[in-house]
């Protein structure tokens, strides 16, 4: 009965103020988007991050039979060849600089590779032979990779050696700073939701003063009172969140899996599964703040 | 029933209080009139009384409750033991008579059944039997007040507070309200209320408080509209001689 008749109210109380909860769902839809794109970019420079830096700074890959780069020729590197960069990497003019070596072969390269871009498309492809074999170099401080690489890479039996921070660093400075920018953006529209939202609810009291006045004198308790309105607010903004989180994870399907990963396909890219995880945090933060800023919008019409 | 203990209410920026040192007590089934002009704080009583305003000092008791010491999520509950009429009906204007009524239990929780039953009591009481489906525009001003005493008393209040309920009605449908007021008065409510209608006043011959600004001037069992004898005051700074009030007319009478 009295869920029916508060139903009731928020059915009226939304078809009465259909504009304001047009612009109250659009709202919370671009700045739920945002947010969700700001969630999306953090979790993807972790994503690179982690991939990196749980490696090595430098990397020394070693000859297969498929690579002509470097010291190759199209022979996969012998035993004294790894022999020796190992101990080259000993000796004492480097062992100084290093923290700490690991050597993968195929194998463990390979369950590597599977690991980190088990969302990439062409993964299914790859089979451990064509991956070098690698020694993964950590070092005490990142900026000597030169000195690593002046004295390994002409070897006989090494494909290249390669400084991953060089690379990443700016593509990390390019996404923390789009990051930053959704952030800010998101902020910015939470605010005129958050807003938008108490305009609303107040007009819809205010619409429906009449009936609040009556509620209140006849002994309408303030929870029946303010119920309708708080829910009318939720309702608006979890309209809101779902198309946002329907946005996010078409940005991630269409675009970043079916675009970039196409296109980039040696990076890591966020998946699916991190996508998920965004959703139900839209959905509590839109409901969460609607039901705030709603509550705080018809607290004056309870004031006794 | 109803207890003020000099409570005084002083507005926001007005420096002359609307209710000043009152001190009262009006028993269960009275009926009570509330006179004087218009400014003199019966409205400021009557909403004193509701909880719609707290005093700035002094005590109320309504229903043995001191009514400063409500919180506010108790407000609503000691509501429901009050019923309010007022000049100008408010009704809601896009339900019809039967659901204005049972808007009042509705929002209270009451059950569909019981709304059922209690709603064409209360409307046959008003003497609306027959116009449960009309919308408010559709009646006399008579019939609307009807309607909101009907859903003042709906849930048996045990007070029902009226403020200035023939304000806007001719003489002879006033008297059709009065009639009706008294009817529920006599079936134990307590019944105050706040009006200009000398007529009324005097043709009813009930307990009459009189305010002038502020102050009880007069407390008169029995009284009319304005006194016929030397008004019984004992009560400090309320006390205060009628002649220096300088009210035209009353001033006279106290000279003759």
């Amino acid at each position: 009965m009295r869920f029916g008749l508060i139903m009731s109210e928020v059915g009226n109380g939304l078809r009465r103020n259909i504009s304001m909860v047009v612009s109250v769902v659009l709202v919370t839809f671009i700045s739920l988007t945002f947010v969700g794109a700001a969630i999306l970019l953090q979790l993807q420079i972790g994503q690179m991050k982690g991939y990196w830096n749980d490696r090595a700074q430098v990397s020394v890959y070693m000859c297969t039979d498929s690579s002509t780069a470097g010291q190759c020729k199209l022979v996969e590197a012998t035993k004294s060849q790894k022999a020796a960069v190992q101990d080259q990497l000993k000796s004492p003019a480097l062992a100084g600089l290093i923290k700490s070596v690991t050597f993968e072969n195929h194998a463990q390269v390979y369950k590597n590779y599977r690991t980190y871009f088990k969302d990439t498309s062409g993964a299914d492809f790859i089979t451990p032979a064509f991956l070098s074999e690698t020694f993964s170099i950590n070092l005490k401080d990142p900026k000597k990779a030169d000195v690593i690489r002046e004295s390994v890479a002409s070897m006989p039996g090494v494909e290249q050696v390669v400084d991953q921070r060089k690379y990443l660093d700016p593509i990390f400075a390019a996404l923390n700073a789009a990051s930053l920018t959704a952030v800010s953006i998101a902020v910015l529209m939470l605010v005129a939701a958050v807003l938008l939202i108490a305009t609303t609810i107040r007009l819809s009291a205010f619409s429906r003063r009449r009936e609040l006045g009556i509620m209140r004198l006849v002994g309408a308790s303030n929870r029946f009172i303010q119920t309708p309105f708080i829910l009318e607010g939720v309702i608006a903004a979890l309209i809101g969140s779902v198309m946002a989180s329907l946005a996010v994870v078409a940005i991630v399907k269409f675009f970043v899996q079916g675009y970039l990963g196409t296109q980039a396909r040696d990076t890591p890219f966020i998946g699916m599964s991190d996508t998920l995880l965004v959703v139900p945090i839209l959905l509590v933060v839109g409901a969460v703040l609607a039901a705030t800023s709603a509550s705080f919008a018809i607290s004056r019409y309870l004031k006794v | 029933m109803i207890r003020f203990d000099q409570v005084t209410k002083l507005y926001k920026g007005n420096t002359r209080p609307a209710l000043n040192a009152v001190t009262l007590e009006i028993l269960r089934g009275e009926f009570v009139f509330l006179v004087g002009a218009s400014g003199s704080g019966k409205s400021s009583f009557l909403r004193l009384v509701l909880k719609e305003e707290n005093p700035s000092k002094g005590q109320i008791h309504v229903l043995g409750q001191n009514v400063a010491k409500l919180t506010s999520r108790k407000v609503p509950y000691f509501r429901r033991n009050l019923g309010v009429v007022f000049q100008d009906f408010r009704l809601l204007p896009q339900k019809n008579v039967f659901d204005n009524v049972a808007f009042t239990l509705q929002v209270i929780g009451k059950s569909r059944g019981f709304i059922q039953e209690a709603v064409p009591d209360v409307l046959k009481m008003v003497g609306l039997a027959g116009k449960t489906n009309r919308l408010p525009h559709e009646l006399s001003g008579g019939e609307q007040q009807r309607v909101a005493i009907a859903r003042a008393i709906v849930n048996k209040p045990a007070i029902l507070l009226a403020d200035e309920p023939t304000g806007n009605l001719d003489p002879s449908t006033s008297a059709g309200i009065m009639t009706l007021l008294e009817r529920i008065s006599q079936s134990g409510t307590t019944v105050i209320m706040a009006t200009h209608d000398a007529g009324i006043v005097d043709q009813m011959q009930r307990r009459v408080i009189e305010l002038v600004s502020g102050q009880i001037v007069r407390d008169e069992r029995q009284g009319g509209y304005q006194t016929q004898t030397i008004p019984v005051q004992g009560f400090g700074p309320a006390s205060v001689s009628r002649a220096n009030l300088g009210i035209a007319g009353q001033a006279e009478e106290v000279a003759r």
